[in-house]
């Protein structure tokens, strides 16, 4: 099992200026530019330490939010291929639909590979409904333009003989020529993130690391299964180190320590939905089927129009007002002591049928810097060398 | 529905009615809520209705791309029809559309009734001609598009599920046509003065997504042209004020 340490870099020290909406709209005077230096520093550090804990860093990006000032996840990236020297570096990574320069993301994932010394793990993602507004990326055409640049970056990257000639339906260049090529041969690892069975077939299809995000006890077992039938339509059989699940995750030498602390790293679960039904549905990010549904919900419009999960009896919980426990029972967060954590991520991980990556996410919203170190070196220490265990 | 073959592409049209020949082109949203002012226009045409590739059930061509290939399209339907001297109305989307046309070929067209058409940018780079409507809440998106937003404004709730999985898809199918440039075709102000028939322009006195004044603007640079305005309606007349609006379009056709 690998476990991969994310953080979405929150500035949630604007957050209750803010209120009800976090993403979008939101005015960039509440960001005071002094208090995010901090901020970043702050969460740089806290990577850094990961390669000495043996954890591997995971970074994303989204754009303007108060949820997430990673607006460029290469940044980081670049920052930690140098500081770093062991620990592998996913990006989870790049909306390859919303980047209009798609030979651009094949020199910037290439640098890296080459400065990390083959560290970094390339993730393609569609991004979220709201993240066309600040691309201006036309959401219905949005998987077209997803794949054709996802077939344009593996080119580049994996052609070596000079400029090859592109005139494709959203991108064109004559003269593709990357320097330098990727230091992993043919080119790094792929990753996608997906949230349905019909995404994760395709990704089973291509062999590609899936990562599903927080998709707990009832839907992610479909998922992992319709990855492996995608496997299997090609001939394959998936191994485990295709699949990588992302928690939060909260660790203490108490149970109400590791309690306290998943509850600060929850604010994420509390604050990443705060965002205007127009942003979360844009027309063609979904299937009309999909965005019609949403047209249909009760209170579509005034507020925020998903905000629930399911909990294991397959009952509902408001992710604004959940408990830890709740959101334990829903598996989407491990929290407690060492034994509980592990306890919880065995149940999760036979449930499912196994995964080989944790995407853990040990810091989020207001948990503090000393508490993040902690929960990061508790973690690596007393749950890390347990999880061979799980099989 | 009707299915037309316009030269191997199949087209959904309402076609009713008797008399001269009517091109109708619809706006980017609520067709259902539309066929009635189709219906009042057939008591004096024979309208010919295509739905929008991308807007209706039939799958869009894999190689569309924009609205330039919509004109085409509709100059090729009226070629495969064998129209002649057609009357073209289009609303708001359509309206853009039936400029396009315009432009490009006016052997079949007899005249343009536009009502409250998009599709030209006149305003400078940091404002915007037309509302956000991909970007503009529920509430307020209809009460922008509508004079009575009460009365004639969709309730989703109400509705059959397969109405709004239409309006879902007519809202993708705009993004795809009109996400960017918003609306319009950067070039198409440039080449207005190609259209060399009458042209009319109505704008309803209460449309807060295209004001009137754009309406007015248009009508100085199209040759032929005249705006104008319908009161008790927003940006939709053919939703709010059918029957006016028909007697205008009627007026304008028989002079």
């Amino acid at each position: 099992m690998q476990v991969w340490h994310f953080s979405e870099m929150a500035y949630h020290p604007g957050w209750s200026e803010l209120g009800d909406q976090l993403r979008n709209v939101i005015p960039s005077r509440v960001c005071d530019p002094k208090v995010a230096a901090d901020l970043y520093h702050r969460y740089l550090d806290e990577w850094a330490l990961c390669d000495e804990l043996g954890l591997n860093i995971m970074t994303n990006e989204h754009h303007t939010t108060a949820t997430c000032i990673d607006s460029v996840a290469t940044i980081p990236m670049a920052i930690l291929a140098r500081e770093t020297k062991k620990v592998r570096l996913l990006c989870l990574g790049m909306p390859i639909g919303n980047r209009m320069d798609a030979v651009r993301v094949a020199e910037e994932y290439s640098m890296l590979d080459v400065i990390s010394r083959g560290r970094i793990e390339m993730g393609f993602v569609k991004g979220a409904p709201f993240e066309v507004t600040p691309a201006n990326s036309n959401p219905a055409t949005l998987m077209e333009r997803f794949w054709e640049a996802h077939d344009l970056i593996l080119k580049a990257m994996t052609t070596h003989d000079g400029p090859f000639n592109w005139e494709g339906k959203h991108f064109h260049y004559r003269q593709v020529n990357v320097w330098p090529r990727p230091y992993q041969q043919p080119h790094p690892p792929v990753w996608l993130t997906v949230n349905s069975p019909e995404s994760a077939f395709v990704g089973g299809q291509k062999g590609y690391v899936i990562g599903v995000l927080n998709s707990g006890y009832q839907r992610t077992p479909g998922i992992f299964e319709a990855y492996r039938k995608g496997a299997a339509d090609k001939g394959r059989t998936a191994s485990l180190d295709r699949l990588a699940y992302m928690a939060m995750v909260g660790v203490g030498k108490t149970r109400e320590e590791g309690y306290r602390r998943a509850d600060h790293v929850l604010d994420y679960s509390r604050t990443s939905r705060k965002v205007g039904a127009q942003f979360a549905f844009p027309p063609g990010y979904q299937s009309p089927q999909a965005y019609a549904q949403a047209l249909r919900m009760p209170g579509y419009g005034s507020g925020v129009a998903m905000r629930t999960m399911t909990l294991r009896n397959g009952k509902e919980a408001d992710v604004f007002t959940a408990s830890v426990d709740e959101f334990i029972d829903a598996g989407i967060c491990f929290a407690g002591t060492p034994d509980d954590v592990f306890a919880q991520m065995k149940a999760f991980y036979d449930h499912v049928g196994g995964f080989g990556h944790l995407l853990m996410m040990g810091q989020g919203g207001h948990i503090t810097h000393e508490d993040t170190v902690d929960n990061l070196t508790l973690f690596s220490k007393e749950v890390l060398p347990r999880l061979a265990e799980l099989g | 529905m009707e299915i037309v073959d316009v030269r191997g592409t199949p087209v959904e049209a309402v076609i009713a009615g008797s008399g001269p020949p009517l091109l109708y082109l619809h706006a980017e949203q609520l067709f259902d809520q539309t066929r009635s002012h189709i219906d009042d226009l057939a008591r004096h045409w024979r309208v010919v209705a295509p739905r929008h590739p991308g807007f209706g059930t039939l799958p869009m061509p894999v190689d569309f791309r924009s609205v330039d290939d919509l004109a085409y399209l509709y100059l090729d339907l009226l070629e495969t029809l064998d129209l002649k001297d057609v009357l073209v109305v289009g609303g708001s989307f359509g309206g853009w559309i039936a400029l396009e046309m315009g432009v490009r070929n006016t052997s079949r067209i007899g005249k343009l009734a536009l009502v409250s058409p998009v599709g030209v940018k006149l305003s400078d780079r940091q404002e915007r001609d037309f509302a956000d409507l991909f970007y503009l809440s529920e509430e307020k998106l209809y009460e922008t598009l509508l004079a009575d937003a009460a009365r004639s404004a969709p309730r989703f709730g109400e509705l059959e599920v397969s109405a709004v999985e239409t309006i879902a898809r007519e809202r993708q199918a705009t993004a795809f046509y009109g996400w960017k440039p918003y609306l319009h075709n950067p070039v198409l102000k440039r080449w207005l003065h190609r259209i060399d028939v009458p042209t009319l322009l109505v704008w309803g006195e209460q449309d807060r997504f295209v004001a009137p004044s754009y309406g007015r603007q248009l009508a100085e640079r199209i040759p032929n042209a005249e705006l104008r305005l319908l009161a008790g309606a927003g940006h939709y007349p053919h939703i709010e004020q059918s029957a006016q609006l028909v007697k205008m379009i009627d007026a304008f056709a028989s002079r």
